[in-house]
């Protein structure tokens, strides 16, 4: 009963609060005033064509360098991520899939894994993890996204295909239990396998306490992953909200709607 | 912490308890080189003639040479005649007399490296007798290795003790005329080690300069000779990850290693002498000579070194590949910044038919540090079927600082084979925001991209150096970031 009682005023929370973002990159503005509020347990899809702005949604919120807030904020449990490092944020709790996984000479894996994985208890206050308990997790979450464990000491996505660095990205956050997500065109450059794959990984996630944001260019992704909203970006801004059935609107339909009267608008300035 | 730490700590704390301290009269030749210093070095060493005429030539000879003047390195002129070139051991009385005396930054360092009291103590050379408890391990070890037959002390007792080994092979890798600086010890070197393994035996342990401890304190002139007869191996290691206290500027020493048949010989160095300060002051100029000879057939002599320390290094552990069949190696990890200057790498001298050499030389540069690469891989004539492979990898920390790869290919004999690749790289932006991402701090991100960088030298390091290793590139990035 007390479970119950805890959950559904977790449900009634707010996770993330995006008010009025703007921001820039390299003196151009990128994000002209968003605004997105996600609750625990909900599943937000963020589309929209090339250069609308969504990449940089992705980084703004893990605080990636070069991207400049103008205006706006950021809430994450009621906490001004703003003012955070980025390793900071990751340590309360939130993970970015990145759309291109770097690459790390010589760091394993698994090794760089366990690092993520300490710094985040020692920013709680916790005691490095055991090593026969992190030995478990790894490999029951490995089974999770069907990763090889040689993958665990190759280094860190050095010459992975495309699809095992979106796996292994899932499989980060899958070890990392972060609590809430944002994936960035994580089904980019994949096919159908891989893509059932990292969805189906994604979706073993899915609990009433973890909020995730999805970023995609396709609807393809959005079978596999369902979402409880989608909102359409474009030109920096929110143009449309909607539940699951919008993605399927917008596939038939394309972007080119909303492209219209911003090109009219153009044009009557020029 | 464990049982005999803490009673060392007991020891180290406890006012002199178990101490007596004697005032013993410093032993110092007054500055100036002349012939008259260097028979007087050799007298207090009481050497026989033939080791005071061998160092009376190379003195003489060295009077000829010229500082050389190749190397990317730049420093204010050295006066030699300004040096002392003959200072007894120091004793106990002479350090501080307690841990409470070192500078606080350098006892920072001991604990982030986790060294333990007992040896902070001795390399801080302080005064406190629970040392006595690390020498008579080294006594104890030193039974050990003598029922296998393994000679292993100081050059001084060597040569009282097996000068038939010391005239056979000192100064045959490393002739006295080679350069200024191993000119320079020939004619002067104080002490330094001496190792022989005898036939068959592979030597059961790491032997360590740390176990030599008191014969410690030698470091300006060092000279080490190495031995390995027919099937003998012995891994070495030189040095200690904790900055060692020392007072003199010049360090020249030489290390000859000579591997007989089917013998193995792994050297293995961690330098971190006083670099200067911040802006550049002071430091130590290491300007050393190593050689290896594999002298017999299917011998093996594989030099590894991670270097952080001193303001100048030049350094060149090389491998003459004599014997057939015979196999040189170099892995090296270079570390430089604030005003730092590495100038290091290898030669390989290809003599034997199929003999074969690995380079793997990893350069960091931060700050205002200079590294450069210099190897040179030599195929003579006779070196049917040589195969050399050299990777220079060179990582840029910061825009003021310097990589430079100088490598020197000389090929003599059409059946060779050589490769070179290098790379020069920057730790990006991307990287380290991808560790963020994860938690992990700015600092600790560069530690593990740097640490992964070094990863093919340090696996050739006997694992618990490679920990020290670790932690001490850690530690001398502290602050070259953000």
């Amino acid at each position: 009963m007390r479970a119950y009682i805890v959950a559904s005023r977790r449900e009634s929370s707010i996770m993330l609060e995006i008010r009025n973002l703007h921001a820039t990159v390299d003196g151009r503005e990128i994000l002209n005033g968003i605004d997105l509020i996600v609750r625990p347990g909900e599943v937000h899809a963020i589309m929209g064509p090339n250069g609308s702005g969504k990449s940089t949604l992705a980084n703004v919120i893990a605080g990636r360098e070069g991207y400049l807030v103008t205006e706006g904020a950021i809430h994450f449990d009621g906490k001004n991520l703003l003012d955070m490092a980025p390793e900071t944020r990751a340590c309360e709790g939130l993970f970015l899939a990145f759309q291109y996984p770097v690459e790390i000479p010589g760091v394993a894996n698994l090794y760089f894994l366990k690092a993520a994985v300490n710094a985040v208890r020692k920013y709680r206050g916790e005691p490095p993890v055991d090593a026969m308990d992190f030995w478990d997790l790894v490999h029951e979450r490995m089974e999770l996204v069907k990763m090889d464990e040689s993958m665990l000491k190759r280094s860190v996505n050095e010459g992975f295909s495309g699809g095992e660095k979106k796996r292994n990205e899932v499989f980060q956050m899958a070890v990392l239990q972060p609590r809430f997500a944002v994936l960035d065109e994580t089904d980019s450059g994949l096919d159908i396998d891989a893509l059932k794959v990292v969805a189906d990984g994604v979706n073993a996630l899915r609990s009433p306490e973890r909020g995730f944001l999805v970023i995609t260019h396709y609807q393809r992704l959005l079978d596999y992953i369902v979402p409880d909203h989608v909102h359409v970006l474009f030109n920096g801004r929110i143009v449309r909200s909607g539940g699951k059935e919008l993605a399927l609107e917008l596939e038939e339909q394309g972007y080119a709607l909303y492209n219209e009267e911003p090109g009219r608008a153009r044009r009557a300035a020029a | 912490m464990t049982d005999s730490t803490q009673t060392l700590e007991r020891l180290a704390t406890s006012d002199y308890k178990y101490g007596f301290v004697t005032d013993i009269e410093q032993d110092t030749v007054p500055p100036g080189l002349d012939e008259a210093v260097i028979r007087l070095i050799s007298a207090k060493k009481q050497e026989p003639d033939w080791l005071l005429e061998w160092r009376l030539v190379a003195f003489r000879h060295w009077l000829t040479q010229q500082e050389p003047q190749w190397a990317h390195v730049h420093y204010p002129k050295i006066d030699y005649q300004a040096l002392s070139y003959y200072s007894a051991p120091k004793k106990k009385t002479d350090g501080p007399k307690s841990l409470d005396e070192i500078d606080p930054e350098l006892r920072r360092t001991y604990e982030k490296l986790g060294i333990p009291l007992a040896e902070q103590a001795i390399l801080a050379g302080v005064a406190v007798d629970a040392v006595f408890d690390s020498v008579s391990v080294a006594t104890s070890y030193k039974g050990k290795l003598a029922e296998l037959g393994i000679v292993f002390c100081s050059f001084s007792e060597a040569v009282r003790e097996h000068p038939e080994l010391v005239r056979q092979y000192l100064g045959s890798v490393v002739p006295y005329r080679d350069n200024y600086f191993a000119t320079l010890n020939s004619a002067v070197f104080s002490d330094g080690s001496f190792v022989y393994i005898p036939p068959g035996v592979r030597c059961p342990m790491e032997l360590s300069t740390y176990f030599r401890i008191n014969a410690s304190n030698t470091g300006q002139f060092e000279r080490t000779l190495i031995i390995a007869a027919e099937g003998a191996s012995v891994s070495y290691l030189e040095g200690c990850t904790a900055p060692q206290r020392d007072e003199n500027q010049l360090h020249a020493a030489v290390v000859e290693l000579i591997a007989l048949d089917n013998a193995t010989i792994k050297y293995s160095t961690v330098q971190n002498w006083y670099p200067g300060d911040a802006e550049g002051k002071g430091g130590i100029y290491n300007f050393v000579t190593k050689r290896g000879l594999c002298k017999g057939r299917d011998s093996k002599i594989s030099w590894t070194q991670v270097e952080t320390g001193s303001a100048i290094t030049w350094k060149y552990p090389s491998c003459i590949l004599r014997g057939e069949n015979s196999v040189g190696e170099f892995y090296s990890v270079a570390l430089t910044r604030d005003y730092q200057q590495a100038d290091t790498g290898t030669k390989m001298i290809h003599i034997g038919k199929n003999t074969r050499s690995t380079i793997v030389s990893k350069g960091i540069s931060a700050g205002h540090g200079q590294n450069a690469y210099r190897g040179l891989v030599k195929i003579l004539p006779t070196a049917e079927n040589a195969r050399n492979h050299s990777q220079c990898d060179s990582l840029l920390m910061g825009d003021q600082c310097g990589a430079h790869t100088f490598p020197y290919i000389d090929v003599q004999n059409p059946s060779a084979q050589v490769e070179h690749e290098a790379s020069t790289s920057k730790i990006s932006e991307d990287q380290l925001f991808y560790c963020q991402q994860r938690g992990i701090s700015m600092e600790d991100a560069v530690s593990l991209i740097v640490n992964g960088f070094c990863k093919e030298v340090f696996k050739e390091l006997p694992m618990e150096f490679a920990v020290e290793a670790q932690k001490l590139i850690e530690l001398k990035l502290e602050g070259s970031v953000g």
